[in-house]
């Protein structure tokens, strides 16, 4: 299951998409957010998976805003740390 | 069997009955503070047949007599919502996104996209065959595009909110909007109504900057036959007129009560587990030793 | 020789007449609805306290989302350059400034010879500006003026979790109608810290290097600077009117388009 975790406002679309299907639960992306964006959880298939903590899903801009820079093109330490790939951001 | 959904959203409340499967009733109301006691209140409703929002009541229900039903009758109850959803008298918790897809299935079995509009935040959601999830985006952080941000138009515009649909209808003339922000869209409109601007024209163009908005959303999980559209705002044909000419001859399935979908969907995800549970008692019944009582579940 | 630099915000106009490094007089009006006659008096303003007539302005440049109804200014330029410029000229150690005004806010990082960088604004969506403050203002019962001194006696903080203003609306009211009461200073602060929390994120994306300035309406608010002071551990300048920065920059420009002034 493809997961869009995040939101749009007046400004733009800032979303984590999480692929369940793809991600093994190994945690390497949680462990290297700096922020604590990214949690595991057991969702409603009863399995292990990656979710973006609920205090973050409306803040996501303001929370990725050192890993994800305006005018820099740099990969944010979560997609870098995901071997299956299962992991990417909108913006 | 009897199995029941409750769906507490963040501005009403909705609750099934499905006896085997087949919709009893249900029941409408708007959202208090307090989760249980917001809950037994949707019970109440749907015993009693009310939809107590929009007054009508829209399903075809079976000709029974459903006010002697109590809680204690439920093979197996699930909860929805929005946020942290507590009720007390339920077996379970599953997210409203799973919810809203096996209600929308259920209505429409042959569905792909659903969009769901609620009143604090729009969803759009994937499902297969089965009417499992595939994919999901929910925006629930932004009020524009919201039933909020119609209720907000509505007053200003001094219009009931069941009336804005229609009369955006009637619009000759487009007015654009240059943003979804429905702080920044109320101030528009204010200014345009001391201009002038004809109220179905003002609507028009918020219909139109929400539609945009919701299918910019859409387009994330991609939208495929069959596309069917839930909750509150789905009764607002303004909105659907403009999603559906926006998709270029796609057209879109209003279920017959848009707003239960999640309940629904929720009250069947209880009668599988309720199924799951009494098959896992037989065999254990079978497997224990004789002479011996079965394990208590 | 003197030139006027005007900023025709959403909800304020300003003025600012310079003569060489000197402000001869820098003025504030209320936008109002029509804009253009606003512009006129915000001008005739500062020319009445600079003791001059529009005919002895060498040059006029207008800036802000109402720049194009400003008829009289010969050119325009656009916020962020004027904002930029403005704010190097009062602080040449300025790296990241933000600008927060009543329906905007941007981010803007300047290089060392005060030119802009890297930017990034928003002006679509309401969280984090000058009206969130308002429609809380209006909430609360408590003054624009006075909301950020209140802030400061808080002894605890409310989080708000919404970004948006209206849902943070509905948020406070929740918070208001709690029993037993929470102290309206912690509900503040919550909000405060709200604001901040989108600003610092803003000035992320750019990069947040020393010295850190502030400008705009909303700079005003005493609360504001000392939440983002205590989320920067470092000090945040303030000009003495916030306001004025985007004017004085235009009226910079001014300067530099008619050879009064080097480019830089």
């Amino acid at each position: 299951m493809e997961a869009n975790y995040g939101y749009c406002d007046g400004s733009g679309d800032y979303f984590i998409v999480i692929n369940t299907d793809d991600c093994d639960g190994c945690n390497r992306c949680v462990e290297v957010c700096p922020q604590s964006v990214l949690e595991l959880l057991v969702d409603d298939y009863e399995e292990t998976v990656v979710a973006v903590g609920e205090a973050f899903r409306k803040k996501l801009k303001e929370s990725c805003a050192a890993c994800k820079p305006v005018g820099k093109r740099v990969l944010p330490p979560c997609i870098e740390s995901c071997a299956m790939n299962a992991i990417s951001h909108s913006w | 069997m009897l199995t029941m959904g409750i769906d507490i959203g963040s501005r009403s409340t909705q609750c099934v009955i499905l006896e085997d499967g087949q919709l009893l009733t249900y029941g409408n109301i708007e959202t208090g503070p307090n989760s249980a006691e917001n809950a037994c209140a949707a019970v109440e409703a749907a015993i009693h047949r009310r939809d107590e929002l929009w007054g009508e009541y829209r399903m075809q229900l079976p000709n029974t007599d459903t006010s002697h039903l109590r809680i204690e009758d439920m093979a197996y109850i699930v909860a929805t919502g929005y946020g942290r959803v507590v009720v007390p008298f339920a077996n379970a918790n599953i997210t409203e996104i799973s919810c809203h897809a096996r209600g929308a299935h259920w209505f429409v079995p042959g569905v792909s996209t659903i969009l769901d509009m609620g009143g604090q935040d729009c969803k759009g959601i994937r499902v297969n065959e089965r009417g499992e999830v595939t994919k999901f985006i929910m925006n629930d952080k932004c009020a524009g595009g919201t039933g909020r941000f119609m209720e907000i138009m509505a007053a200003i515009l001094q219009l009931p909110l069941p009336e804005i649909g229609p009369i955006s209808l009637e619009s000759t003339k487009k007015i654009p909007f240059n943003t979804i922000c429905a702080v920044f869209a109320k101030s528009e409109a204010v200014a345009l109504m001391k201009d002038g601007a004809s109220k179905a024209d003002i609507l028009a163009g918020l219909h139109e900057a929400i539609s945009a908005r919701v299918l910019a959303l859409l387009k994330r999980v991609g939208i495929e036959e069959k596309f069917v559209i839930t909750g509150g705002i789905a009764k607002n044909a303004g909105v659907v007129r403009k999603i559906e000419d926006k998709l270029g001859g796609l057209k879109a399935t209003i279920p017959t009560e848009p707003q239960i979908a999640g309940a629904l969907g929720a009250a069947l995800l209880a009668l599988d587990r309720a199924r799951k549970k009494a098959a896992e008692n037989t065999s254990r019944t079978i497997c224990s030793a004789p002479g011996k009582e079965a394990a208590p579940d | 020789m003197a030139v006027a630099g005007i900023d025709m915000g959403a909800l304020a106009t300003k003025v600012v007449i310079l003569e060489g490094d000197r402000i001869l007089a820098a003025t504030t009006l209320a936008t109002g609805e029509t804009g253009e006659t606003e512009a006129y008096k915000a001008m005739e303003e500062a020319l009445r306290q600079a003791g001059l007539k529009l005919e002895e302005i060498k040059s006029v440049i207008s800036t802000g989302t109402g720049r194009k109804r400003v008829l009289f200014a010969q050119k325009q330029r656009t916020a962020m350059s004027c904002h930029a410029k403005g704010a190097y000229f009062l602080f040449p150690q300025v790296r990241t400034l933000i600008d927060v005004g009543a329906e905007s806010a941007a981010a803007i990082r300047l290089s060392a010879d005060g030119k802009v960088e890297d930017s990034v604004g928003n002006d679509k969506c309401a969280a984090g500006t000058g009206i969130f403050l308002d429609a809380m203002s209006r909430m609360l019962r408590v003054s624009l003026g006075e909301m950020g001194a209140e802030s400061l006696k808080a002894t605890g903080t409310v989080p708000i979790s919404s970004m948006c203003v209206i849902f943070a609306e509905s948020e406070v009211i929740s918070h208001v109608h709690k029993d037993p009461p929470i102290p309206c200073a912690n509900i503040l602060a919550g909000i405060h810290d709200s604001i901040v929390d989108r600003l610092f994120g803003m000035g992320q994306r750019v990069g947040m290097e020393p010295e850190v300035v502030m400008t705009g309406g909303v700079s005003k608010n005493i609360g504001i600077i000392r939440a983002m002071e205590s989320k920067l551990g470092m000090k945040v300048l303030v000009p003495e009117d916030p306001q004025i920065v985007g004017a004085l920059g235009a009226a910079l420009f001014a300067q530099q388009e008619n050879g009064i002034r080097e480019s830089c």
